[in-house]
Parts: structure tokens; C-alpha cells; sequence
């Protein structure tokens, strides 16, 4: 049940990847790179990391994808003025990109061996152990991380001016 | 729940992710639109993601879960920087496309 629960989710997340890199339109691929994301926190909940399927939802999928789709109506790009790479640019890159494929799936063939625990800790990914983690080993992480939020959106905020008077 | 996870082989979430990341690496290298492109760029940030989560699962070890929300942190600034440089490109050539910003070629 489980293993047919991932393979499902795993299918749907390359095929809509798939159709996000070759769609035509780009609100198109925006849409289909939101699927990709839902089948990812699928992916999370069959972990048992519900913390971090949420938090996928709601930054991914809330966050940083309308944020996507609002640049894209905002500067208002129709699929018929998109230029294409020409077709030997595209060969090369499907070529590259195969060999890299092959390369790390040949090298990591038979390569993971890991020692999973006798008894797994169910509690591993819920917010109340994260949350422990996160403020005690990862505090100092944490208020960079906070730092870093600021400093984006003050660069955010003036790059995105128009007329800048300093 | 979690003991039914035994039924998948982590080599499943590698390949997974692998190709995922490949599929990302292709969009990059294929299409012209800048805006695809910073999202190929999300996709293989998410595919680096799920392989964290699935080790931090299979180990029992809550620190990949912690590094995927840092991940997750810095995606969310890169794209509304990104996005934001993108628009000022956009106000000065009336266009995404990458191939126009070729001027420190020559």
C-alpha cells in the first residue's frame, strides 16, 4: 500500500515536472510546477515529517508560486512571444543533462547502505520535537535566518523601485 | 504508520530525487524565459529537499528536517530577490529573455 502510494506520487511529480519544463505557456508551467509540489508534500506526509508538509504547502504553493504567477500576469508574457532555443541548443541539453542522469544513477547503484534504527521514532517529525530541535541546537541558524528575511526584503524593495533617488 | 515506510527502499527516494533534480537542470539548460528558469532552479532545491527529509526519516535524525526548513528560507528569499531583479530587467528591455543579457561578452 505504501510502496503503490509512493509510486503513484512519484509518477505524478515527474510527469507534471516533465510538463512543466516543456509547456508552451508560462502560467501553464507555473500550474503544473504547483502540482509538483503537492506531490512532493505527499511525498513529506509519507515520511511522517508533517511539520515540513505543511510548511511546504504554505510557502511553496502559498508563498512563492503566487508570487511567480504574479510577476507573470503582471508583466503580462503570452506564450507566442516566448523565443525558443533553437533545436540543436535543445539536443545538446537533453543529451547533457541524460548523461548526468546515467552518471549519478550509476554511481549510486548498490552505493546507500544506511543502518535504519529497530524502532523508528514516530515523533521524529512533528512540530512539537522540530520545534525543540530548532530552538536549542539551531537557535543562533535560526536568527541569521531571520537577518537574512530582512536583508531580502530591503533588496527586494529597492531593486523593485522605479526611480531610485540615494 | 512510519514502521510501513520499511517497505520502500531509501535507493527509491535517490532516484526520485535525482531525477527530479535532472529534470530541473534540463529546464534550465532549454528554455529562454527567465522566469522558467528561477523555477527549474525552485524544482531542484525541492528535489535536494525530499532526499533530506527521506534520510532524516530513515536515520531517525530530526536535523535533515531542520536543514530543509533552512533550505526552504533562503528559496523563499532567492525568488522574491530574484524576482524582484527581474522585474527591473524586464522595465529596461521590455523582455525576459536570458540570451538578450549577453552584454559582458564582448
Amino acid at each position: 500500500m505504501t510502496l503503490y502510494l509512493f509510486l503513484t506520487l512519484a509518477v505524478v511529480s515527474v510527469i507534471t515536472a516533465l510538463l512543466m519544463v516543456f509547456s508552451k505557456s508560462p502560467v501553464r508551467s507555473v500550474l503544473y510546477l504547483i502540482l509538483t509540489f503537492f506531490a512532493i508534500a505527499g511525498q513529506y506526509i509519507l515520511l511522517n515529517a508533517q511539520f515540513l508538509a505543511v510548511v511546504h504547502i504554505i510557502v511553496y504553493a502559498g508563498a512563492i508560486m503566487v508570487l511567480f504567477l504574479f510577476v507573470l500576469m503582471m508583466l503580462n508574457l503570452n506564450s507566442d512571444t516566448e523565443p525558443q532555443k533553437s533545436t540543436v541548443w535543445k539536443l545538446i541539453a537533453g543529451i547533457a543533462s541524460g548523461l548526468l542522469l546515467v552518471t549519478l544513477v550509476g554511481a549510486l547503484r548498490g552505493s546507500i547502505q544506511i543502518s535504519t534504527p529497530a524502532k523508528l521514532d514516530g515523533r521524529v517529525g512533528l512540530v512539537e520535537n522540530l520545534g525543540r530541535v530548532l530552538f536549542t541546537d539551531f537557535v543562533v541558524p535560526f536568527e541569521i535566518a531571520g537577518i537574512l528575511f530582512l536583508a531580502a526584503m530591503v533588496g527586494a524593495v529597492l531593486v523593485g523601485k522605479r526611480d531610485l533617488q540615494v | 504508520m512510519l514502521e510501513s515506510i520499511r517497505q520502500i527502499p531509501i535507493d527509491y527516494y535517490v532516484y526520485l530525487s535525482t531525477l527530479l533534480f535532472v529534470i530541473g537542470i534540463l529546464g534550465v539548460l532549454i528554455r529562454r524565459n527567465a522566469i522558467i528558469v528561477l523555477m527549474c532552479v525552485e524544482l531542484m532545491l525541492n528535489a535536494v529537499n525530499l532526499l533530506l527529509a527521506a534520510f532524516s526519516t530513515y536515520l531517525g535524525d530530526a536535523q535533515g528536517q531542520i536543514m530543509v526548513f533552512f533550505i526552504m528560507v533562503v528559496a523563499a528569499a532567492e525568488a522574491a530577490v530574484g524576482l524582484g531583479i527581474l522585474v527591473m530587467i524586464y522595465r529596461n528591455t521590455k523582455s525576459t529573455d536570458i540570451s538578450l543579457l549577453d552584454k559582458l561578452r564582448n
